[in-house]
């Protein structure tokens, strides 16, 4: 039994090793005062220091923050009311559409990324007929010329945000008296007040945590902005990418560890509160008073 | 007490191309406390949901107080719900939820002298009432807990407290008692008749519990398969149900083919019997009603028809007996015992008849041949609380 014991451990221990080994070694190179990669040479902030005069990365910050804010926020309602359609739909229906909303996560983020990429171009060529058409038959001049660039990427992480917002939402709803809303209406709430009164408060723990899942896939991302983010544009993945093929620079491993651990802590936080709510539903199970 | 409130027109609902509701027509008097009776699908909760407007008939017409409602929302309607499974807003505790209708009421604003314009109740108001509200139905001192932190009796009455806050003029009630224990179940119904009586407005009870119908209701309106089949007070529907769904859906009913000879003289098993009814044509087949408790057991010579009893159950007040009439058999209480394979002698006296013409569900019902598997299938529904005498112990033979 011990040794087995001991068996167990072990092999958790190696599994942890190699699932974060590289991991630690990159946090602890970030704070390496020289520019080895494989020697120590002090503590330093330096690489940290040039991260913020480095204006292709605020620049790339400012864009990777902007399009997450924006797509989880936009994923956050189309998500939400997806999933009050959903819930409100026929079980055959709703199985259905639930399994067409998970096909986005397990896909492969290359084909969805190339998929979209192609859709974004169909669109602008069927765009661009469309205006010389117009042009040609009313005598206009009209030159619009869209193109891949921070639009197509927000509509690319809203396209896969949305499924983490149902996700979470889904459970939520699931659990509600069907007959609340009805009861909101019966006591005279008019239809949206009534939604706000009684649904949203209940369903607001399972968006919070949709959104922030959402905005950590967005940041997190780098595979679909790639495909879809043009050349004018670039996320902090997409740089680090290109930092990477440029020149070996420790900065690499500061802005990764700082990736890693604003991901990290946003994650810690989705899980704690699962846990909190979790516990806050059996306490109130567990005060249920016997009948006076 | 008879003045109407509500009439229902020639209403017509189908799902899915069901048929739930089938040109019902009904009125119901102001405070009068009506039950809609019938088994699941009978198209009661249907007709419930119509009335509070949270479903739209196919055809015909809802009218209040004479007014057509159709199409009145039911955040509109003078009509408030106790939901099933109660519906309590679980983010808010018991005094907002009593609170939630007075929060969107206004009233005439006392300041204009014109009275068109309108104000919010103030805080005062609200907390007075809704605590004069909880005093009724006696939850004073759980304000401040949340849905989930009391009882099923408790959120029940919540459930109830929230919706005659508002002083509807109706309350409508679907299946409330249905999530309670058998207990409660009984206390529940003595204090909602005698809430009904103290609000003095109309209620509009839902149930498949004919039990629960009987104690508590003013009229019960038994319905089945989109139609009614019977409208009456309770001891109408009992000692007089009009075919043999309602004879078998109300209590236990012997159903035995039979054919009037004349006003007040009936024929079955080739002999005739006194009985109380008459305005039937001569010789019209009937379906004739006998209560088992209105048979008396008497020995063989003395009886009006003899049988063997092929099964006995003890059922605490009283044996249930079946007991074989060439063929047809009879469900028989009685507080004698006698044993299996007796044979029996049994008397009915004439008010103990009742006579029905001839219906769609003669037949289906009241031959309790087939009471053994009939009792299986009671003992493992007792979950579920289909009926309330549902056997306790099975099958005490000797």
């Amino acid at each position: 039994m011990k040794k087995n014991h001991f068996g167990n451990r072990a092999f958790l221990a190696l599994i942890f090793l190699f699932l974060y080994a590289p991991i630690f070694v990159l946090i602890v190179f970030s704070f390496n005062a020289t520019k080895s990669r494989t020697v120590w040479g002090g503590f330093s902030l330096q690489w940290y220091g040039r991260l913020f005069q480095d204006s292709a990365i605020l620049s790339a910050l400012q864009t990777t923050l902007l399009v997450s804010v924006l797509a989880s926020l936009i994923a956050m309602l189309a998500g939400t009311a997806a999933a009050i359609g959903f819930a409100a739909m026929k079980r055959r229906s709703r199985h259905m559409l639930m399994s067409i909303n998970n096909i986005p996560l397990t896909n492969a983020d290359i084909v969805t990324g190339v998929s979209l990429s192609l859709l974004f171009m169909l669109a602008f060529a069927v765009f661009s007929t469309a205006q010389s058409w117009v042009n040609a038959t009313f005598g206009t001049s009209l030159s619009f010329h869209w193109d891949k660039g921070f639009g197509t990427m927000l509509i690319a992480h809203v396209t896969f945000d949305i499924p983490y917002v149902i996700l979470s939402v889904m459970p939520r709803l699931r659990q509600l008296d069907p007959h609340i809303y009805e009861a909101a209406q019966d006591l005279g709430a008019r239809g949206f007040y009534a939604f706000r009164k009684v649904i949203l408060p209940d369903l607001m723990p399972g968006i919070v945590n949709g959104v922030i899942i959402a905005f950590t896939m967005s940041v997190d991302d780098f595979v679909i902005s790639y495909f879809t983010a043009g050349n004018k544009v670039s996320t902090l993945a997409m740089e680090v990418y290109s930092m990477a093929r440029r020149r070996i620079s420790p900065e690499i491993n500061a802005i990764s560890t700082l990736l890693f651990v604003s991901v990290l802590a946003l994650l810690v936080i989705v899980n704690l509160r699962q846990a909190r709510q979790d516990s806050a539903a059996r306490h109130q199970k567990a005060t249920l008073t016997p009948k006076q | 007490m008879s003045k109407e409130l509500i009439r229902l027109r020639d209403l017509c609902m189908a799902f899915d191309d069901e048929l739930v509701l089938d040109h019902l027509n009904l009125y119901i008097n102001d405070k009068e406390f009506l039950t809609l009776l019938g088994p699941s699908g009978c198209g009661k909760t249907t007709t419930l949901r119509i009335i509070g407007g949270f479903t739209t008939p196919m055809s015909g017409d809802v009218l209040f107080d004479g007014v057509r409602i159709n199409d009145v929302p039911p955040y509109q309607r003078q009509i408030n719900t106790v939901f099933q499974k109660y519906a309590l807003f679980p983010n808010m505790d018991v005094f907002e939820n009593v609170a939630f209708g007075l929060r969107m009421k206004r009233i005439p604003d006392p300041t204009d002298s014109s009275g068109k314009r309108t104000v919010k109740l103030q805080e005062a108001e609200i907390e007075k009432q809704v605590l004069e509200m909880l005093e009724t139905v006696s939850l004073r001192g759980f304000e401040h807990r949340k849905p989930d932190a009391l009882s099923g009796g408790q959120q029940q009455r919540v459930a109830i407290a929230r919706a005659l806050v508002n002083r509807p003029k109706v309350l409508l009630l679907d299946e409330p008692l249905g999530a309670l224990d058998l207990k409660l179940r009984k206390d529940m119904q003595i204090e909602l008749k005698k809430i009904q009586q103290q609000v003095g407005i109309t209620f509009v009870y839902v149930t498949h519990d004919q039990e629960e119908a009987l104690t508590m209701s003013d009229t019960i309106v038994v319905m089945d398969h989109g139609s009614i089949q019977q409208i009456g007070t309770p001891e109408d529907i009992y000692n007089e149900p009009k075919n043999a769904f309602v004879a078998d859906f109300i209590g236990e009913s012997n159903i035995i083919d039979g054919l009037m000879v004349q006003d007040r003289l009936v024929k079955m098993y080739g002999k005739s019997f006194p009985c109380v009814d008459e305005g039937f044509a001569p010789n019209e087949p009937v379906d004739v009603v006998i209560r088992p408790e209105d048979i008396d057991i008497v020995p063989v010579e003395q009886g009006q028809l003899a049988g063997t009893v092929t099964n006995v159950t003890f059922k605490g007040m009283q044996y249930d007996i079946i007991v074989d009439f060439r063929g047809f058999k009879w469900l028989i209480q009685t507080t004698d015992h006698s044993p299996v394979g007796a044979k029996i002698g049994v008397k009915i006296d004439p008010d103990g008849f009742h006579i029905m013409k001839k219906s769609e569900y003669s037949g289906k019902f009241g031959d309790y041949s087939s009471y053994s598997e009939e009792y299986d299938e009671l003992s493992d529904a007792e979950a579920l609380d289909e009926e309330e005498d549902s056997p306790e112990g099975s099958g005490h033979e000797e």
